[in-house]
């Protein structure tokens, strides 16, 4: 893919641009023009999760990277969508929309070179990366329960330890 | 072929809202994890509260009372002629958006509903409707609307996805104040026995047996007795709290997560060991037994009806002063309300430390004092010993909460007690448009903290964990400290979420650590049965030597 990946490295702001304002947009408008103005991550911290997780996750298809730290980009993205929307469809159909973005950045080119098979292969690993993405959807959505569990545990925590128990005698 | 949708499909205006309609067009989407269930009619019966029934949030009929939208606009009437600022509030807003990107659940639901403009909006519309010239002969076009169903719905969901923080308020140039807005609003709906039920389980059960979680006297003395002991299993000092003791100096009130819920536990073992230590002349009492007030999340008159207990108490126990815990509302209706609902406190003094001479003027008209002014004067004086080398473990950062903080001004003196306890350089802040009195809520506050809801929780607390993850990733800290016992409890599960491996603590907790009595056994952990740095290494050090030696 050495072709095709010297031009997402070169052209890779236009890219990794209109790929984020696609994911705003996402957002209803008055949020989206929020998300995109305000630049502060500490005053914008969803605008900042998203634009720092696309931001790894471009890199992730670019260079060569461990699975671990692809998740963990993938992740920076999921944990805050799998809260504000509900299904897995929505909340990952945002990485299927890079394919859209990478032919319309790179129209020209594609039309120059012969890069079917390197746009084929970069196809298979985007989907690969949304399969990797339910994953750490589910992974989230487990989490939410599991922290609903352990907060009602934890509201006898005073007790159980009085009475001697742990947790996880509270779990059998 | 069957429609199977492109992904750019799902994709634009996923979020509840499609940009085409106008606010008004969108009905709510009350999808579970965004919202709080109804209450259960036994909480209501037990208050005597109006419109106890079964219901559900998902159900299409809310089996509101016939004369449901008479009593809304009623109340309405009565909320105006009572609450100038409601009024006030309702009138001068210009829509000038200074507080629309401030909110804590906007930032993290991204619904613009929740921006504090337009959530006020949702309560005005039927103002301008129904009260003002405009709204009735121009309708929508002056930004009114008819009361219907879909607008109670609207209101249910969105005044439970505002925790009464008051962030809005700090940045509106007229400081028009949400929190109030919100108050009145869910009085109104309890009007028309339109409920949550985690407030009204807590606020039955405080009327009911005294506390939140419906701990009786007898159980409230077991744990706190329990608590005594465990202090001394890990100090060797014997902390001895009294209790209903009449003549006592001081009365001691704290909420009640710091008696049975960790890591608010710890904290009271702190109070009782700085209790000890200085050998203050106070007592608890087991009716006045919890210094939260669900009440007053949801009315102002359910908040009387709780809050009577304390000044009950203290007349009764014939104390000269108030001396209160770490809790964030509970200080804001202390320290704000109290004074006002029963005033004025001609049976109680203006509080003066027995150990400093201190004399807390800020507290001259409530006569009650909060845990961290109290500390702060003593360390201040010198009457403390303290090693702060028992909380090295401790790489520390400081969570405002919104009602000891943005309500009241209580900055200086937690942060003045931490860098006494802690080593030096085990104190980091967050960053500043994060703390002080631009502090981000902990989004489970107000009568909130449920578990149903826990989507909408960890949306409304993302930009406070965000400021977290921040100062663990930069700095190393490993433990957020607060000084309200809702966020001991509802911070450690957002923590959990967001920044893993993040403790929570309380700062008397810290100063029971750090605290050096003269007969004291040798300590060897923190009140948390945590190993004390070095402890550990010299045990396996004096193990070794003891091999070699053989």
């Amino acid at each position: 893919m050495m072709k095709l990946t010297s031009l997402l490295t070169q052209k890779k702001s236009q890219i990794l641009n209109r790929w984020l304002k696609l994911l705003y947009d996402s957002y209803p408008p008055e949020t989206a023009i929020f998300l995109k103005k305000e630049k502060d991550k500490f005053d914008n911290p969803v605008g900042y999760g998203l634009s720092r997780g696309l931001d790894g996750l471009y890199n992730a298809l670019v260079q060569e990277m461990e699975t671990e730290q692809v998740l963990a980009a993938l992740d920076e993205i999921i944990r805050i969508r799998a809260l504000q929307d509900c299904t897995p469809s929505k909340a990952l159909a945002f990485i299927f929309l890079l394919k859209n973005v990478v032919r319309e950045e790179l129209a020209e080119d594609l039309e120059e070179e012969n890069l079917a098979a390197e746009l084929a292969d970069l196809d298979s690993r985007i989907d690969g990366l949304s399969l990797l993405g339910f994953d750490v959807y589910t992974r989230r959505r487990e989490k939410i329960c599991e922290i609903r569990i352990n907060e009602v545990k934890n509201r006898v925590s005073g007790l159980m330890r009085k009475s001697g128990l742990s947790m996880d005698d509270l779990a059998q | 072929m069957a429609k199977v949708p492109k992904p750019a499909e799902l994709i634009p205006g996923s979020l509840r809202q499609t940009p085409a309609k106008g606010w008004m067009d969108v009905k709510p989407d009350l999808r579970p994890g965004t919202y709080v269930n109804a209450a259960n009619p036994k909480w209501l019966e037990w208050i005597d509260y109006p419109f106890p029934r079964a219901w559900n949030v998902k159900d299409e009929d809310w089996q509101l009372p016939e004369n449901w939208k008479e009593l809304i606009l009623q109340g309405m009437e009565d909320r105006l002629s009572r609450f100038r600022s409601l009024k006030v509030f309702f009138d001068i807003c210009v829509r000038c958006g200074a507080c629309a990107d401030k909110c804590h659940f906007f930032l993290g639901t991204g619904d613009p509903k929740n921006m504090p403009v337009l959530r006020a909006e949702l309560l005005r519309s039927v103002y301008r409707r129904y009260f003002k010239k405009a709204g009735k002969f121009l309708g929508e076009l002056a930004g009114a609307r008819d009361l219907t169903e879909d607008v109670i719905k609207e209101w249910f969901m969105y005044l439970h996805q505002c925790t009464i923080c008051r962030r809005c308020s700090l940045f509106c140039p007229y400081g028009i104040d949400m929190a109030e807005m919100t108050l009145l609003g869910r009085e109104m709906l309890a009007s028309i026995g339109v409920n949550i039920d985690w407030a009204m389980a807590s606020v039955a059960q405080c009327y009911d047996k005294g506390s939140h979680i419906g701990a009786t006297p007898q159980a409230f003395k077991d744990m706190v007795d329990f608590l005594a002991e465990e202090n001394e299993r890990i100090t060797g000092i014997t902390t001895t709290p009294s209790y209903n003791r009449k003549g006592a100096e001081i009365l001691f009130v704290m909420p009640s997560g710091d008696y049975f819920a960790d890591p608010g536990t710890f904290t009271m073992m702190g109070y009782l060991l700085l209790f000890e230590y200085l050998g203050l002349d106070y007592t608890l009492s087991t009716y006045a037994a919890e210094g939260g007030n669900f009440g007053w999340f949801v009315s102002h008159e359910m908040g009387k009806r709780l809050n009577a207990k304390i000044y009950h108490e203290a007349k009764r126990l014939k104390v000269k002063w108030i001396l209160g815990g770490e809790c964030g509302h509970m200080w804001r209706v202390c320290n704000q309300y109290m004074p006002t609902w029963w005033g004025p406190v001609d049976f109680l003094e203006e509080p003066v430390s027995p150990i400093t001479g201190t004399r807390f003027e800020n507290a001259k008209v409530h006569k009650m004092v909060h845990i961290s002014e109290f500390t702060a004067d003593l360390i201040k004086n010198g009457k403390l010993k303290l090693d702060p080398q028992r909380n090295a473990h401790i790489k520390l950062t400081f969570h405002d909460s919104c009602n000891t903080a943005r309500g009241l001004g209580i900055f200086e003196e937690p942060r003045y007690i931490i860098n006494n306890v802690l080593p030096e350089g085990n104190f980091v802040e967050m960053p500043p448009n994060t703390i002080r009195e631009k502090t981000f809520c902990c989004g489970s506050s107000s009568g909130l903290n449920a578990s149903e809801n826990m989507d909408v929780r960890m949306q409304g607390g993302f930009p406070r964990a965000n400021a977290v993850r921040w100062v663990q990733e930069k700095y190393g800290v490993n433990h957020l400290g607060c000084i309200c016992a809702l966020d001991r409890a509802t911070l450690p599960t957002l923590l959990q979420y967001w920044v893993p491996e993040m403790e929570v603590t309380g700062i008397t907790e810290l100063v029971g650590n750090a605290l050096v009595f003269e007969n004291e056994i040798e300590r060897t952990t923190d009140l948390r049965d945590r190993d004390l740095v070095g402890v550990e290494s010299e045990g396996v050090e004096a193990a070794e030597e003891a091999e070699e030696a053989e």
